[in-house]
């Protein structure tokens, strides 16, 4: 076993080595620009880029026509708000979209909402997923857009997007999902999850780093202003030249996705319970954080009560994870999505993020169960919390002084 | 972010973690921080008859900057008179550990829990007159 483990893989995943192969002879060998029509170079990348829209079409059974590359499920999500936004706008200027969203998602609509657009930022349940009734509730005449990602990035929940989409068909809304973190992880098909606008990323899915596309629906027609122009690439939506080694890695990466999905969820799914079980029959004072039967089978968000998250994660340092403590971030605030929960402050100070995937092994797991035990106990006996909480003191009746 | 190398040793080697009486009329105690901010620090201090600090424990809920800042204090506060311990400010704290700006306040926390163990200890001994 290799140390440090890596297990973050909703932040990246590594790229699978059948990806790489497949995108090796397209940086020197065969370079040329996929726009080109007037020479071999270029029919051999258009031909290519389009096999790639295939594959990445078929992850979520839609045509291929209805696949716009871009950079990442960034780029994806400002494409399909702001050109959205800015197409509509005379049918109305309402938007709606959970509290825990993406940044991309949520400082996209920050942005509208400075020039003048409204937007409903939604509560979401305790354990994380949208209230159906309160979503129906929020859309009103003015209502253009509803926005809701398919998996959560820090908690892994996942949402009802068939209902979600039923719901907006049916009130003529247009629904645009950020299927980054489930795509290739949930079966996803726009048509039963009546789904307008999706966005996808490349590196989420063993694929490149750099490269994601927007799913925008034909039928019927669904229009964006582009953000980028100079070209008219992909139907004019997003300019720019296409990065053919970056979309045949993706293409291959999805379909290694949907091929694999089955057993390779079982796999992750198996190894996430056994680090859960783990965890909780080693450890008193754990909370999870989100649904667990509505959950990506690759997450384990969970909260060590009475251990800092940072410190946790210098005392387990051969393992790759994250937190939602503020200690971590540059904003000093914890994590908005376990706030949106309801989760205290002080819960979400001491929450670790463990993501699994393809190529982690019951091995690593075994592992990581024993250094986060020893640290935790380690911790516990260093910290003033954990010692009140023994002698019986309630540390939330305490009155600290905020700082 | 990678840690310094002297945050790391005393996170990793903790100094005088434990607790000390707090009951006891030569013990000082400071707990300074709150749960929902990330960080609670616990410094005691015991004094001898000649007013000097023959002891000092921590347990600190917090990130390794404060672990480590709470640990250093510990070693310095031994055989220190109160007023010398009063002297010690943040920044020398965040000189000895190389703290970047965004860790500054685990020193101010150190500052803070050894006024407030001094002041404890103080009172203490005016209670008993």
């Amino acid at each position: 076993m290799k140390l440090p483990i890596y297990m973050d893989y909703q932040a990246t995943t590594p790229m699978d080595p059948r990806v790489l192969e497949e995108m090796l002879p397209w940086f020197v060998e065969k370079f040329g620009n996929p726009a080109s029509r007037s020479h071999v170079f270029g029919w051999e990348a258009d031909q290519a880029v389009e096999k790639a829209r295939e594959q990445v079409a078929a992850l979520l059974g839609a045509d291929p026509r209805e696949i716009v590359f871009t950079s990442g499920a960034t780029e994806s999500d400002n494409l399909a708000i702001q050109g959205v936004a800015r197409f509509y706008q005379d049918k109305g200027q309402h938007i709606i979209t959970p509290v825990t969203e993406h940044k991309a998602v949520l400082d996209t609509c920050r942005y509208l909402e400075a020039e003048g657009f409204s937007i409903t930022y939604l509560p979401v349940q305790k354990n994380g997923l949208v209230d159906l009734d309160l979503l129906a509730a929020s859309i009103t005449d003015q209502t253009i857009l509803v926005s809701i990602m398919a998996a959560n990035n820090e908690i892994g929940v996942l949402q009802p997007l068939a209902d979600i989409g039923q719901l907006c068909r049916q009130k003529k809304v247009l629904f645009h999902c950020d299927a980054a973190q489930g795509a290739g992880k949930m079966a996803l098909n726009v048509d039963a999850m009546s789904m307008d606008l999706v966005s996808l990323s490349g590196h989420k899915i063993y694929g490149p780093k750099g490269v994601g596309a927007l799913y925008v629906r034909r039928r019927p027609r669904v229009r964006l202003k582009p953000i980028i122009h100079g070209g008219g690439h992909e139907r004019g939506m997003r300019s720019g030249t296409l990065p053919t080694p970056l979309l045949v890695g993706f293409g291959k990466a999805c379909e290694l996705a949907m091929q694999e999905m089955e057993t390779e969820n079982r796999h992750v799914l198996a190894l996430r319970e056994r680090l859960r079980e783990g965890l909780f029959s080693q450890l008193t004072h754990l909370e999870l954080n989100g649904d667990l039967q509505h959950r990506l089978a690759g997450n384990l968000n969970v909260s060590f009560g009475f251990v800092e998250g940072e410190s946790m994660m210098m005392a387990i340092k051969d393992v790759a994870v994250s937190s939602g403590s503020a200690c971590t971030s540059a904003s000093l605030e914890p994590s908005y999505v376990l706030r949106a929960l309801g989760v205290s402050e002080e819960q979400a100070h001491t929450s670790i993020r463990f993501g699994l995937g393809r190529f982690t092994t019951e091995e690593e797991v075994n592992f990581v169960i024993k250094t986060v035990v020893q640290a935790v106990n380690r911790l516990r006996e260093m910290s003033p919390l954990w010692e009140m909480s023994q002698a019986g003191i309630d540390v939330n009746s305490v009155q600290w002084d905020a700082h | 972010m990678a840690y310094n190398e002297k945050v790391l040793d005393h996170y990793e080697n903790p100094r005088n973690v434990g607790s000390l009486d707090k009951e006891d009329p030569q013990v000082g105690t400071g707990m300074v921080g709150a749960p929902a901010c990330g960080d609670v620090m616990k410094l005691q201090i015991r004094v001898d008859d000649q007013g000097v600090i023959s002891d000092a424990k921590f347990k600190t809920f917090g990130c390794g900057s404060a672990i480590a800042s709470s640990s250093l204090v510990t070693e310095w506060l031994k055989g220190k008179s109160l007023d010398e311990a009063l002297s010690i400010k943040n920044q020398q704290i965040a000189d000895e550990l190389a703290l970047p700006p965004v860790k500054i306040h685990c020193s101010v926390l150190a500052e803070d829990a050894i006024k407030t163990a001094v002041s404890d200890y103080r009172k203490k001994q005016k209670a008993l007159g």
